[in-house]
């Protein structure tokens, strides 16, 4: 098959292309191929090869399963729930594992609930005293975001001064 | 109080009163809360069960929650009692069949219901007929308040309450309204609005019945989110919003039919009564159907004969489990279709 763009040497790349449904097929000597950005180094040294095959089965595929697994099995100290017992039950097994599986329950905890992470609402009047604060300083960030995001900026100096006589 | 007692009359929540009762059935709002210091209920041993239990009934039995306050251990009760409380929407299918010591308060005819040991420790419920929301939040806030004035909720400042399910997280609360809409259903516009409430965050199931279809035109709108917003956000968000625009979408389309399909609908309506009137066998099923046409009916003043509690009783007394006990016996399905239409045809023929 003779190059479709020098009409010379022979094609020996063959690309196929399919754009919005339409197959393309376009036949190209090496040279013109290259000319054109679709250089392929037509002999690749062994041991390159060889070494770009070992790293691309070695570390990247490897490394994140087990880093999953790693997840997976690590345990709440108070009640040794794991990440693998929740994705099975659906349900955890006590309020500590918040705590400590918190890292990873974070994510699921973010697509259940539209995005969002921290609680806005009740706080029991028993509350410990720091943790009601806690919520309200978190609350006000939240707020003192808004107001710049809306270029409000009196309002947000205003947030900014009760954050800071929180704390 | 008995079980067999409130077997035989309605709910309050059902009596067919209330703000926009022809579309909105009833609201009802319900809060996730779990005890300090205890493992969620899949960790929680036998004996921790039952401390949880003890604690929370004497907790929530000193609260003042107005008349016929009764406890029911959940766990005792024979299986058709458990079925009859799961029909009222006194306590879950879950809760009904769970494990390990598990129990019920019930009160104010029915308007708040405590499920303990459910997948929270502590789940409380309060019902109220029509589109009622925020008459329902007050109630139950102030019902939280006196609970957590003697035990510790486990609570954390970032998560708020902290539930067994993260689903639940934060407000632990769950805003519901029951909708009966069968003019949007008959017009075809139903699919299509469902389909643009699924973007909003709710989740829709039906009233009777198990699973997620809506049987007789019925739907139950709810929050998925908990976590983020507040409770009065929720709220306001149902009552100024969301249903508002429901309600108007089902009076148009019921006035739509009024207007250009009389003769459809009145067919309808008047079919319906016809083999509720006459019908000697009826499945759960049918009289679901039916009765939800006659409901319409009597909503739209095309039947003027019945009133509107009358066919809400029949949706109740007409359950399974509903049969059995006010027949104190157990029945198999095809005694309970002979039954269920007797109770039809003499309820309807009397007036």
């Amino acid at each position: 098959m003779q190059c479709q763009r020098c009409k010379e040497q022979t094609a020996t790349i063959h690309l196929t292309e399919i754009n919005n449904g339409q197959r393309q097929e376009t036949h190209l000597c090496e040279e013109c191929a290259e000319r054109e950005g679709l250089a392929i180094k037509s002999q690749i040294p062994l041991n390159e090869l060889l070494t770009t095959l070992l790293a691309s089965q070695s570390s990247p595929k490897t490394e994140p399963v087990a880093k999953v697994a790693a997840e997976d099995e690590k345990s709440c100290s108070s009640c040794g729930m794991t990440m693998k017992e929740f994705h099975k039950g659906r349900l955890l097994g006590c309020a500590n594992d918040y705590e400590e599986l918190g890292e990873s329950l974070d994510p699921i905890i973010e697509k259940n609930q539209g995005g969002n992470t921290i609680h806005k609402g009740k706080v029991p009047a028993n509350a410990p005293e720091d943790s009601k604060k806690q919520i309200e300083i978190l609350n006000l960030r939240r707020q003192l975001e808004d107001a710049i995001e809306n270029e409000d900026y009196e309002n947000a100096a205003q947030i900014r001064d009760r954050i800071e006589h929180l704390q | 109080m008995k079980l067999e007692n409130i077997s035989k009359q309605i709910s309050k929540w059902f009596d067919g009163s209330g703000p926009h009762s022809d579309i909105v059935i009833s609201s009802r709002i319900r809060l996730a809360r779990n005890i300090a210091g205890y493992e969620f209920l899949p960790r929680l041993k036998p004996d921790r069960q039952a401390e949880i239990l003890e604690k929370l009934k004497t907790a929530i039995l000193s609260v003042n929650l107005g008349e016929e306050v009764f406890f029911i251990d959940v766990a005792e009760s024979s299986t058709l009692e458990q079925d009859l409380m799961v029909e009222r929407h006194l306590i879950s299918h879950r809760h009904a069949r769970g494990q390990g010591p598990r129990g019920a308060v019930i009160a104010g005819v029915e308007s708040f219901t405590a499920m303990i040991n459910e997948e929270d420790h502590l789940r409380l419920q309060v019902f109220k007929n029509g589109l009622q929301l925020t008459e329902c939040l007050q109630e139950i806030n102030k019902i939280d308040d006196e609970i957590e004035k003697q035990v510790e909720y486990a609570f954390s400042p970032k998560y708020g309450y902290l539930t067994a399910c993260p689903t639940n997280l934060g407000t632990g609360i769950r805003v519901s309204v029951m909708l009966h809409l069968p003019a949007l259903k008959m017009t075809g516009q139903i699919e299509k609005f469902f389909n643009a409430t699924g973007d909003t965050d709710l989740t829709v199931r039906g009233l009777f019945g198990e699973g997620t279809e809506a049987i007789g035109d019925f739907y139950q709108l709810s929050n998925q989110i908990t976590l983020g917003v507040s409770e009065a956000q929720i709220v306001e968000e149902f009552n100024n919003d969301i249903v508002p625009k429901i309600i108007d979408y089902e009076t148009l389309a019921r006035e739509e039919l009024l207007s250009s399909q009389k003769a459809v609908l009145d067919d309808k309506i008047q079919r319906a009564m016809g083999v509720l009137k006459s019908a000697r066998l009826i499945s759960s099923q049918e009289a679901l159907f039916l009765l939800s046409n006659v409901r319409l009916g009597v909503n739209l003043g095309r039947i003027t004969d019945i009133d509107i509690s009358t066919v809400n009783e029949l949706f109740m007394l007409t359950q399974p489990a509903h049969l059995q006990m006010n027949n104190q016996k157990i029945l198999d399905p095809k005694q309970r279709d002979i039954v269920r239409a007797e109770i039809i045809r003499k309820r309807l023929s009397t007036k």
